[in-house]
């Protein structure tokens, strides 16, 4: 190399640094994909939240849906509850696992702020969120008519979250749905 | 001054480690206790992302230690322990990742860099030699020209 180029190297170098520390500026580093991203929803039965009768893997699997880990402990299920009903008033199926919660609580939950769910799971040990890989409420995972899970987003879902993300993915899911 | 201050942090260093203990476990074998130490500070709590599984108190991280206990006492080895929680939660839960395909780059990373570093410093370390020895040793057409300079100096003075 020629030694005047040899003195652009400093810069070059600082470029090359710039364009990955500028990327790491937009990404989010608590962002963790989810290790079941393609593969089918685990295996469980497990009961349902007020009524007498058992849920297993199988029951949710038919149409593309959603799959809200909630619980009456977390503060941020407050939060994207009220979205949740509107996306179901619109005719999305929300399925909701009831995860580490007392029923009781759950049910006055419920009954005070409206039910957006399908049906609940109750997940009272936290073995069915164990095998997902939930590592905290809220957690919402989108599955395809076959019960494979396709996306997981963690944290509240609002107008954004839905708008940008989640709704794009299940359009083209119920898609996917029709044509198979 | 500097005595009291290096007290003051060996004290917290101390400290840490009593609040690192958050429930005990009683083993059938120590031997299990040992390999439950390992593994929990090899594990990373998926929600509090710079914490081990030990050192953290998120319900999710006492879940995974208590998971690790009961799978330990059920008699799996590390390697079904550690495909247990990859599977659930992805080679992001390991502190020492499995070598092959992404974590290829964090594994050869230090040693090429070490490489590149060798190289460089063996270059460097020519290169001044090599000078060195040029401006040691003068040319035929140097010599010329320092001998006719120091005459003409002579003449001068």
């Amino acid at each position: 190399m020629a030694p005047r180029l040899k003195l652009f190297l400093p810069l070059l170098i600082f470029g090359v640094m710039s364009i990955f520390l500028f990327r790491g500026l937009s990404l989010d580093p608590q962002a963790l994909p989810s290790a079941l991203i393609d593969q089918p929803l685990p295996e469980f039965s497990l009961p349902v939240l007020g009524q007498d009768r058992m849920i297993a893997q199988q029951d949710i699997a038919g149409e593309p849906a959603l799959l809200n880990v909630w619980a009456t402990w977390c503060i941020s299920c407050r939060v994207e509850h009220p979205y949740l009903l509107q996306i179901s008033a619109d005719g999305v199926p929300i399925y909701g696992i009831n995860y580490k919660d007392e029923d009781a609580a759950a049910e006055r939950w419920l009954a005070e702020l409206g039910n957006p769910y399908r049906a609940n799971i109750v997940d009272r040990q936290g073995t069915l969120g164990l095998d997902l890989g939930v590592y905290g409420a809220p957690e919402t995972y989108l599955l395809d008519a076959r019960g494979v899970v396709r996306y997981r987003h963690v944290g509240v879902v609002d107008e954004r979250v839905w708008q940008t993300i989640l709704q794009p993915m299940y359009a083209q899911l119920v898609a996917e749905a029709g044509q198979g | 001054m500097m005595p009291r201050v290096l007290s003051v942090f060996l004290l917290w260093l101390l400290s840490s480690a009593a609040f690192a203990v958050i429930e005990t476990y009683e083993f059938s074998d120590p031997e299990l206790e040992v390999r439950y130490r390992q593994l929990s500070l090899e594990l990373r709590c998926p929600k509090c992302q710079n914490q081990n599984i030990a050192d953290s108190n998120a319900p999710i991280a006492q879940d995974l230690r208590k998971l690790l206990y009961q799978q330990l006492e059920a008699g799996a080895d590390n390697d079904q322990i550690l495909d247990y929680m990859v599977a659930r939660y992805g080679e992001f839960v390991r502190y020492r990742p499995r070598y092959g395909g992404a974590t290829a780059a964090l594994w050869l990373a230090p040693v090429l860099l070490l490489l590149v570093g060798i190289v460089l410093a063996l270059l460097t370390v020519r290169g001044r030699r090599k000078k060195e020895q040029k401006s040691s040793v003068l040319s035929a057409a140097d010599k010329q020209q320092l001998d006719s300079l120091l005459k003409k100096t002579e003449k001068n003075s």
